[in-house]
């Protein structure tokens, strides 16, 4: 219906939107009432990016096979009736609406998904046969909203608390009330009705007042705490009384006090930062001077000055700067991690007022404070003049002034309310598979305490019942006062037959407390801090390029990375380097790019003429191809010519780089022999890509010179050409391009548009019959860059006629001043003039991998590990890339699964799953949860050859399209089943909330571990969603690496995080978690079994400080030391047999079983330790303080030796601990001997005379150690594990080769 | 032209090492400050602490001194070799795990030897301490029950708590084996759980120790003060219930002296009884439990006190009565005047009478002995049957056939594809 009458609509559709905006001119208030149009937009981003990938493909179709039909289509893009189509559709996303992502490209990708539905709807509209592509597109969104919101509520609610708070900032689209009114230079009336934070910061917890009982309180939030003091106040009551009460409160008392010195330095370290960080001085406007002033005092409405090199105090929105284009440069490092600096920019208007040093007035409306630190919306008044202010006017705490002498800026937020501030927030917390095993174990024990506690009591029961008579006549035990006087016949701490079992019992578990290894929790965190220690300090997890170390950021889950089965990786920047090498153009139809040669060379042979003014880059050589080269200096004028022209102009032009200049005379003296006017220019930008096209397109003779705000200048092979700059549309991962208006110096005015090829085709002009045969061209070298695993673009540009131009001025006035949906508007502006475009080329950037990403890959791949790849980049790029890191290879079958709809997606997982005889488990899916799967999985390929079908290993490639129909519940499974059948899985186009939605699908339907590593903000949810999640301090920001729990700098490094540090990690702990339930148990046995000789009277032989000692101080010791050095393998054998890894996921060092034979080895040794002695010294006269003493040291010396035969690695720092822990029990022993105040005075010295008491000692550990060695030896000769083997290789120092050499004859 | 490459190379790599080593230490010290903010904008969440550096804001002006005359753009790009130096983990062999060390497996050779080794030293120590319990000559005699006279022998209960009746018992015991002095008087109770925790626990030791803490009675209950509130010293059920039976001695009746001389832990006398500590107000309850003390003796002379303060172990124990200072031939016959007072009757206690000669490893005790020689027999029995195992079935050391994924041959051929 649109279609009829296109010119006549193309001028009208800025009717309304204008009014909108006269209307919000003319009063704030009146914004309000766009809010539900605002939120409802702030969709859900998947439905709607699908929907538009979609149609995408849809106008590629349309424009290849009908170009008349698109012309119209273009120009009706804003009209009222599809305005209202719009309107219609949103409803479909109200719903989804609290699915908002937490960064900010998700909140543009997501408005900007409605345009596209509209577009879609415009075709249907002209063409009957997009019906169906139309309906499909409403129904593409409903389904992905319906997926991500069913993911949504899979993934943690940890986030929605922050998701929440940038939703509000989207949703709550300045209201009046709701702005944050700053009057510049104006603080005191600023902070009269508002009670904004001042600047003083505070990121410690207490204060000396508040410390005590608020860390108390915090303490108090874990378990274990509460149960030492449930033991403790158990202990206080009288009939219960088994310990001192002093001794009873020692463990407790021990554990916080050591919580309380370790929680209270590093608060006193940030206060003493902070202390640091708010006596900074900073330059306050104070009565008409700049004056020091501390950056706590300084408040929101001051304006403040900053020199350069300074830190920002607060944030601030720019008022003026040094430079007369009012541009500032900051580093913001310490924000996002981007080590390039940004441009700000300083408003005209007031900059001049700067400049011109009047007092500076105003009132700035901004909304309150936020996380988002990549958006800032506000307007300004100042002097009459009203304008927006928008991220690239202020300037954020935290960053740094760099090239830019001063800026003056006014304070909006400060202190707490900085985004900087806002964005400091804790880690998420995970807990390891390991602990959560143990914790079930740990159920057992407590079952084991329960029947101990039951026992005793019953047995207390009987024995009362039998001597019920005779209670007041036996010596030993007395229920009543006999003595004459107010107590005779009273009762003495006996409360009937039934209340003495109940208070038998819970003595008992006083008693026996220790059975539930309380302090193993704290061990492991100590256990888990040192080997946090050691990975950070690994110098081969270094990261030289960017001087990163390796980072343990969540201290919770070191083991897991021992049972890794599936890795979830990025691919851009995480395999990648994410450094862009231009390597291949197309221009008009030609490609270039095959024959390279370094440009310096070629230039300085060509144009060494033209040399006087020659710009040399230091940062980068770039190859040019001298065709192409020649083409550029061919003086003819032709179409040729002239594309190649533009295509270099759009190159130098399309971008936000900024280039920066240095004359650099002192480094390099040699060659100012020939040149002297050296001058370097560096080009700092946001996207790695933009770069390389500007370095290339300087290489070509086109370089960006100088840029701001206004114009650029273009050096094109010695001329300086100014271009103004009209507008600019930045790029966004919806619209997927940019474009630039300029104006040539020869008045006229272009659009330079570049943009993904998807997007592009869809826009471009369709009339012409050359340009037809360019499109081809231009589209096979498209094809075969990608191929070669090259990033591309196309480019394109247009020329504006005046009226065009009007038009999209006034339209982009509006739009970027506009406070509400600013972005929405600017799609729109954006949308009228990216239309009807000239193709000029397309470029191909290289993207290398990683150094060492293949043998990584190909390491854990033979680790047992499935590495997934998960990309946003084409397929074909995505297969490259797959090749070239050796994750897919020539030999493997490819399944590609392109669906388009569901029963297409359906019918090709069913079609796969038949052809290479996948098994369907769907019944059985929730079967594989048990861990009988990483069984399966282990003998999963000798299953396959058997069958004889599986042959041929297989690989998935899936993309976003079809993970859309997938991702839904029946195809989930079938996806699973095939997905887990393959040896690779590459996922192609996916969203980040789709990245997440995978590695759901694993962790839901397996128990295995998975791993998701990535280095973008697009890669946070997947991150979070994985059991492990790694980020790589790479390009893109720190978004990841604030999101992961561990952080590196190099995608190889994995190999040997989880092949040696994950596997050293996990059978660490697996051990440590053993061997204390071993020690803990062992001891309270020996108790136990006492307790039954003692008329069920919870005696204790041992002194009540023993007890408390011995997990505290007599054993702890060695644990720890040996949990965080103990190492089976050297890292040399791990790396070199990476098969090894599979003990971690087929959890060999911690598992059901091995906790039960260590639960009898307890059993067992409990009883030696309990009847040696009890046979020894039968019928004599030792006392019960000689046999607790007996036992103390018997069974100190027992678990340490016991724990001696199970180290794998003696450093002298074990053999201190472990030897030293003995010796230290004998010195207690000696020292708690030696107080007369005890009743066991003096018994170790009348022992240790004894040669009996020896003689038991070694016998007890003997005998009790026998089986324990029995079965190891036994264990190591007939069933050696693989560590085993690999251990008595490596410590034998047979030659890996003969390793390696010897399998293919036994195989063969 | 390759030569230009070259040249131009050299000339670059000049450049860069001059920079790097003018810009080396400048932007080392750049790197700390910048340290500082970030440490603490992400305080919580990154950061662990050994890794924290300070640096005092005198940095800071050196660096604003120094950028400005440095181009951006040679800072950029040289500050990364001055940051590794400064950021890359120091090595040493602590933080690279590679501390020397002794890396112990099960090899034939050491499992057999600690087999031998374990028999080697036990069966040794297993006859020696055989022997010694072989020499040790031990006469028990049972005497609660007979020394019941058979008129009481089904009230026997009645029999012991009386005090009219005569409580002397008279038994004869003959010598086996020649015992030579110091011949070891002990009695032994049966079925008394001394180490009960109500009367393990009920005592005062401070009480026991000095005058001072003659009131510290609160551990002492029921046995804590007389019915006037007066402590009883020593209080509680522990010396309550003090044994009281008498032995007398005498052969071919000549009486034998019993020495109670240094029958009580000497570091007990000297320090945990004091010997300013008096009975007091002992045994004047309602109920006496035991033997009475001389309140003109100090309690650091009262031996038998302090000998069953020292509380048992277990159930049924030994307690030191006293010395035999002579030789006792084979065959003598000594005749026992018991004054059975103490009342184990009334839960079935045994009494027994022990006389006994001591050896190194104590009493006559064979259990050390034979378990010793048990598993130092099991030890050598082990140690031979492994080395027929090594023998018979030999398993290589390090051997990757045995590695799991070498059992299954078709395993290897998939990882290598």
């Amino acid at each position: 219906m649109t279609s009829g009458q296109p010119l006549l609509r193309s001028s009208d559709p800025s009717a309304p939107s204008q009014r909108h905006h006269s209307c919000s001119f003319g009063s704030l208030g009146c914004l309000c009432h766009n809010d539900s149009f605002n939120s409802s937009i702030t969709d859900d981003p998947q439905g709607n990016s699908f929907g538009l990938d979609h149609l995408d493909k849809g106008d590629e179709n349309l424009s290849v096979g009908d170009t008349s039909l698109h012309s119209p289509v273009r120009e009706s893009f804003s009209s009222d009736v599809t305005t209202q189509q719009f309107h219609s559709v949103e409803s479909l996303h109200i719903k989804p609406l609290s699915l908002e992502c937490p960064t900010q490209d998700n909140t543009r990708l997501v408005s900007w998904g409605p345009m596209e539905l509209l577009h879609g709807n415009n075709n249907s509209t002209t063409s009957a046969t997009f019906e169906i592509s139309k309906a499909s597109s409403v129904v593409h969104a409903k389904v992905g909203s319906g997926a991500s919101s069913s993911l949504h509520d899979k993934l943690g609610k940890s986030q929605r608390k922050s998701r929440h708070k940038s939703l509000q900032f989207e949703d709550n689209v300045f209201c009046e009330e709701d702005a944050r009114l700053i009057y510049i230079n104006d603080p005191r009336r600023t902070n009269d009705k508002y009670e904004f934070t001042g600047n003083e910061i505070r990121t410690s917890k207490y204060t000396l007042i508040t410390f005590l009982p608020k860390n108390l309180f915090i303490q108090f939030h874990r378990v274990a705490y509460l149960y030492f003091l449930a033991i403790a106040a158990l202990n206080q009551l009288p009939p219960l009384a088994v310990f001192g009460r002093t001794v009873s409160l020692f463990p407790l008392l021990f554990v916080l006090c050591v919580t309380a010195i370790k929680d209270g330095y590093e608060d006193w370290r940030r206060h003493r930062s902070d202390r640091n960080e708010n006596n900074r001085e900073a330059l306050v406007l104070q009565s008409g001077q700049f004056r020091p002033k501390r950056w706590k005092k300084i408040r929101a409405g001051e304006v403040v000055k900053i020199c350069v090199d300074e830190t920002i105090p607060c944030d601030m929105v720019l008022l003026g700067t040094s430079d007369p284009s009012s541009v500032a440069y900051i580093q913001t490092m310490n924000l996002d991690g981007e080590s390039n600096l940004k441009t700000r920019y300083a408003r005209q208007e007031t900059s001049s007022a700067v400049y011109e040093e009047c007092t500076i007035s105003g009132l700035i409306r901004c909304e309150l404070p936020n996380r988002n630190i990549y958006e800032f919306t506000a307007n300004m008044e100042f002097n009459g003049h009203k304008f927006s202010l928008s991220q690239s006017n202020i300037v954020l705490r935290g960053c740094q002034l760099k090239n830019t002498d001063w800026i003056i800026g006014v304070v909006v937020y400060a202190g707490q309310e900085t985004k900087a501030m806002l964005n400091s927030a804790a880690s998420p917390s995970k807990r390891s598979k390991l602990e959560s095993y143990m914790n079930r174990e740990t159920l057992w024990l407590s079952i084991f305490l329960f029947i101990m506690c039951l026992v005793v009591a019953l047995g207390m029961g009987l024995w009362l019942a039998h001597y019920k008579d005779q209670l007041d006549t036996l010596p030993y035990y007395r229920k009543t006062y006999f003595n004459h006087g107010k107590d005779y016949g009273k009762r003495y701490k006996y409360y009937g037959i039934p209340m003495e079992i109940f208070f038998s019992f819970l003595s008992s578990i006083i008693v026996f407390q220790i059975m539930i290894p309380i302090s193993l929790y704290i061990t492991m965190e100590l256990v888990r801090l040192g080997q946090s220690y050691f990975m950070i300090g690994d110098r081969h997890m270094y990261d030289s390029s960017s001087g990163s170390r390796f980072q343990c950021r969540s201290l919770n889950i070191n083991e897991d990375l021992g049972q890794v089965r599936y890795i979830f990786s990025d691919k851009t920047g995480t395999l990648t380097e994410n450094k862009m090498e231009f390597q291949r153009a197309s221009v008009y139809g030609k490609n270039y790019g095959g024959s390279l040669v370094v440009a310096d060379q070629l230039q300085e042979e060509n144009l060494s003429a033209a040399g006087a003014h020659r710009r040399l880059k230091i940062k980068s050589t770039i190859a040019v191809d001298s065709e192409l080269m020649k083409l550029l200096h061919k003086d003819l004028v032709e179409v040729e010519r002239i594309s190649a022209h533009e295509f270099f102009l759009t190159l130098a032009a399309c971008n936000t780089v900024i280039p920066i200049r240095a004359s650099d005379r002192s480094s390099s003296c040699a060659e100012t022999q020939r040149h002297e006017d050296v001058e370097t220019i560096a080009y700092q930008g946001e996207s790695p890509d933009e770069q390389a096209l500007v370095a290339a397109a300087s290489a070509y003779g086109y370089t960006l010179f100088e840029r701001t705000s206004g114009h650029i200048v273009i050096d094109v092979n010695g001329e300086k050409l100014s271009f103004d700059v009209l507008g600019m549309h930045e790029f966004d991962s919806v619209r997927k391009r940019m474009s630039v208006v300029i104006r040539f110096p020869n008045n006229d005015v272009k659009v330079l548009v570049k943009g993904a090829d998807t997007s592009m085709f869809s826009i471009l002009a369709k009339d012409n019959e050359r340009d037809n045969h360019v499109r081809h061209a231009t589209q096979c070298h498209l094809t075969e860059y990608s191929s070669q695993g090259l990033r591309t673009l196309v480019i394109a540009a247009r020329d504006l006629t005046e009226a065009e131009l009007g038009l999209w001025q006034c339209k982009f006035d509006d739009a970027s001043t506009s406070l509400t949906d600013r972005a929405t508007k600017l799609r729109q502006t954006a949308a009228l003039i990216e239309c009807d475009l000239n193709l000029l080329g397309a470029t191909g950037i290289e993207d290398k991998l990683q150094d060492g990403v293949p043998e990584a890959i190909e390491s854990l791949r033979q680790a047992g590990i499935k590495v997934w790849v998960l990309t946003g980049d084409k397929q074909e790029t995505a297969i490259s890339i797959g090749l070239s890191c050796k994750l897919l290879t020539t030999d493997m079958e490819q399944i590609i699964i392109n669906g388009n709809s569901e029963n297409e997606c359906r019918k090709l997982l069913a079609d796969a799953k038949a052809k290479y005889g996948v098994k369907s488990s769907n019944g059985g899916s929730l079967n594989l949860k048990c861990n009988k799967n990483a069984e399966i999985d282990y003998l999963e390929i000798a299953e396959g050859k058997k069958e004889g079908i599986a042959k041929v290993p297989l690989a998935l490639i899936i993309d976003g399209n079809s993970l859309v129909y997938i991702l839904e519940k029946e195809l989930e499974s079938e996806l699973f089943d095939l997905a887990t059948s393959c040896k690779v899985v590459l996922c192609c186009r996916v969203a980040p909330l789709q990245k997440a939605g995978i590695v759901d699908l694993i962790k839901s339907r397996t128990d295995d571990m998975t791993l998701a590593i990535g280095d973008g903000a697009n890669d946070v949810s997947m991150i979070q969603m994985a059991d492990v999640g790694v980020g790589i301090c790479g390009q893109e920001g720190r978004q990841a690496v604030m999101a992961s729990d561990f952080a590196m700098g190099q995608f190889r490094f994995l190999k040997r995080l989880l092949l040696v540090h994950g596997h050293w990690n996990y059978q660490r702990i697996g051990y440590l978690v053993l061997y204390n339930f071993y020690r803990n148990a062992v001891f309270v046995l020996m108790l136990f079994w006492y307790i039954l000789r003692t008329a069920f009277s919870t005696t204790s032989a041992l002194t009540d400080w023993s007890s408390v000692f011995y997990s505290v101080i007599y054993t702890s010791v060695p644990t720890i030391v040996v949990g965080i050095l103990d190492k089976d393998l050297s890292h040399r054998t791990l790396l070199e047999y990476p098969k090894l890894y599979g003990a971690g996921y087929r959890q060999e060092a911690y598992n059901m079983r091995l906790f039960w034979i260590t639960m009898a080895d307890t059993l067992w040794q409990s009883l030696v330790l309990f009847s040696i002695p009890i046979f020894i010294y039968k019928e004599s006269t030792i006392d019960i303080w000689s046999m607790g003493s007996l036992w103390t040291i018997a069974v100190v010396i027992l678990v340490n030796i016991h724990l001696a035969m199970d180290v794998q690695r003696w450093v002298y720092i074990t053999h201190v601990a472990v030897w030293g822990s003995v010796i230290i029990t004998f010195a207690c022993m000696v020292v708690l001997d030696s107080l007369p105040a005890f009743p066991n005075y003096g018994t170790i010295y009348h022992l240790a005379k004894s040669p009996t008491y020896w003689l038991t000692i070694l016998l007890i550990i003997v005998i009790a150690l026998l089986p324990r060695f029995l079965f190891k030896v036994v264990h190591h000769i007939f069933w050696p594990s693989d560590i085993q083997i690999a251990r008595e290789a490596e410590i034998l120092r047979r030659r890996p080769d003969h390793l390696r050499s010897r399998p293919d004859g036994c195989s063969s | 032209m390759k030569n230009r490459k070259k040249e131009s190379k050299l000339k670059k790599k000049i450049l860069k090492k001059q920079k790097s080593t003018r810009e080396k230490k400048i932007y080392y010290l750049t790197y700390t400050t910048q340290k500082i903010t970030l440490k603490h904008t992400y305080y919580y969440s990154v950061v662990p602490f050994f890794e924290l550096k300070f640096s005092s804001p005198v940095v800071v002006k050196m660096r604003g001194a120094t950028s400005s005359g440095g181009s951006g753009d040679g800072g950029m790009a040289d500050s990364a070799p001055a940051k590794r130096n400064s950021r890359k983990p120091q090595y040493s062999r602590f933080t690279q795990q590679e501390l020397p060390a002794c890396k112990p497996i099960l090899t034939p050779g050491w499992v057999i030897a600690t087999f031998v080794g374990v028999g080697i030293i036990f069966i040794p120590i297993g006859l020696i301490a055989l022997f010694a319990s072989e020499h040790v000559v031990e006469i028990v005699d049972r005497y609660d029950k007979d020394c019941i006279p058979p008129n009481y022998s089904n009230a026997s209960l009645q029999y012991i708590q009386s005090s009219k009746t005569n409580k002397t018992c008279t038994r004869t015991l003959t010598v086996p084996k020649q015992m030579k002095s110091p011949v070891f008087i002990y009695y032994e109770l049966d079925n008394f759980y001394q180490n009960h925790r109500r009367y393990v626990k009920s005592r005062s030791d401070k009480q026991l120790r000095s005058k001072a803490g003659e009131s510290d009675t609160d551990n002492c209950k029921p046995e804590a003060v007389t019915s006037t509130n007066a402590p009883i010293v020593p209080c509680g059920l522990v010396a309550w219930s003090l044994f009281n039976d008498t032995y007398g001695f005498s052969l071919k009746n000549k009486a034998l002296d019993v020495s109670k001389k240094n029958i009580a832990w000497k570091s007990d006398q000297d320090y945990k009884f004091g010997s300013d500590v008096y009975p007091k107000n002992f045994q004047s309850g309602g109920l006496i439990g035991g033997a009475k003390l001389n309140s003109s003796i100090p309690l650091s002379e009262q031996v038998d006190l302090i000998v069953w303060m020292r509380t048992a172990a277990l159930s049924t124990f030994r307690k030191l009565y006293g010395r035999i200072e002579v030789d006792l031939e084979a065959n003598d016959i000594i005749t026992v005047t018991i004054q059975n007072n103490y009342n184990t009757y009334s839960f079935g206690g045994k009494k027994k009478l022990v006389l006994s000669t001591t050896s190194w490893i104590g009493g006559k005790n064979d259990f050390l002995g034979r378990a010793y020689l048990t598993v130092g027999g099991l030890c050598l029995f082990l140690a031979v049957s492994f080395l027929l195992v090594y023998v018979i079935k030999p398993r290589p050391l390090g051997d990757p056939a045995y590695l799991s994924w070498n059992k299954n041959p078709t395993g290897q051929m998939s990882w290598n594809s």
